[in-house]
């Protein structure tokens, strides 16, 4: 009996040990312009001192996947290591006009336009591979778009584990009230990924997604 | 599908209409086909109120096929996409009702989508009682 004990102890710390060394695939989702690139390069500045992609306030900055791998994140003494992967934001329309008013050449419209489209493309095609998600939204925009409700819907469907990252709370017009209202299953944590604000509840929420990880 | 290159044109939009489908007409439609029926709509300059809602698999491979649309079709700028659900505020206990009634006609039949073109349609907010759409002309 004794020696049952003590196995079962000791095989628990040994998983313990191997499951904290497994890497966990952490997918950042959510319409252009929400502050994705933002939060993912504060995260890698703070546990790896690299950012991992460029911020504008043109939508559709990232218009590629990118990702950063074996980024441990060291909490309250717990640590976990994850691949970063920061995707393009997710939209309906893209007109390269929009991107006019923004002082850029037709030529360099046109071209940012075509590659937007095939980062929308290529986000979604990144889902099936996330073990969990981060949803940003900007706190100071209207929740209810569709697209925010189609990746939700589409995490949902494919069992993934999801967070809701309220960002932009230093702005005035921030309203966490209303995301926490428009998803009301979910966890929303309000942050500012510009200047840090509230990263601490961010981290302890994440620890605790990460649990509900099927890896 | 036309190669690349050999770009669609949509052309002046001149007026648009508002068509209304019923879920029957897409119910026995394998994804590719709902979706290939609904964005010939879209691009035809209207704004369809389709009876029922897609499953979220299609709505993401709507949004797939619109960027590739955008892509090759001169002129075409996207979509703008709704759905309104009469679940917003609903029980547990209700939802698992109506889920079940679901599987049993094949649809959600409570909800309704607006699709439209962005070129027409410039926003479609809900907030989440009230729909408004904002047209560009």
């Amino acid at each position: 009996m004794e020696i049952k004990i003590l196995t079962n102890f000791f095989r628990r710390i040994i998983n313990n040990i191997f499951n904290n060394k497994k890497e966990i695939k952490l997918g950042f989702y959510g319409p252009p312009n929400a502050g994705k690139t933002s939060l993912v390069n504060r995260i890698c500045k703070d546990f790896t001192g690299e950012e991992l992609g460029t911020v504008s306030k043109i939508p559709h900055e990232t218009r590629k996947v990118q990702f950063k791998e074996k980024v441990e994140i060291d909490y309250k003494g717990k640590k976990m290591t994850f691949k970063m992967i920061d995707t393009p934001g997710i939209a309906t329309k893209i007109d390269y006009e929009e991107f006019l008013k923004y002082k850029m050449s037709k030529k360099d419209a046109k071209e940012r336009a075509k590659e937007a489209t095939q980062g929308v493309i290529e986000s979604i095609k990144w889902l099936d591979d996330m073990d969990i998600v981060v949803v940003v939204l900007d706190s100071t925009e209207n929740p209810y778009n569709q697209v925010n409700i189609t990746i939700i819907g589409n995490l949902v469907a494919r069992k993934i584990p999801v967070l809701v990252v309220a960002n932009k709370i230093d702005i005035k017009k921030a309203d966490i009230k209303k995301i926490e209202a428009a998803f009301p299953e979910y966890e929303v944590v309000g942050i500012s990924a510009k200047f840090g604000n509230n990263l601490e509840e961010f981290y302890e929420s994440l620890f605790k997604l990460s649990k509900k990880s099927k890896k | 599908m036309e190669k690349r290159g050999n770009k669609k044109n949509i052309g002046n939009i001149k007026g648009f209409a508002i068509q209304f489908m019923p879920y029957s007409e897409i119910k026995n439609l394998d994804s590719t086909s709902r979706i290939k029926k609904i964005l010939g709509i879209v691009l035809g300059n209207n704004i369809l109120i389709l009876q029922g809602r897609l499953l979220p698999q299609e709505e993401t491979r709507l949004i797939e096929d619109t960027m590739a649309m955008i892509d090759y079709t001169t002129g075409f700028k996207g979509i703008e996409l709704a759905v309104i659900s009469g679940d917003e505020e609903e029980t547990f206990f209700s939802k698992i009702t109506k889920n079940i009634a679901n599987v049993l006609i094949g649809g959600d039949l409570t909800s309704i989508t607006i699709i439209g073109p962005a070129t027409i349609v410039k926003e479609i907010k809900k907030d989440p009682k009230k729909i408004e759409l904002f047209l560009n002309r």
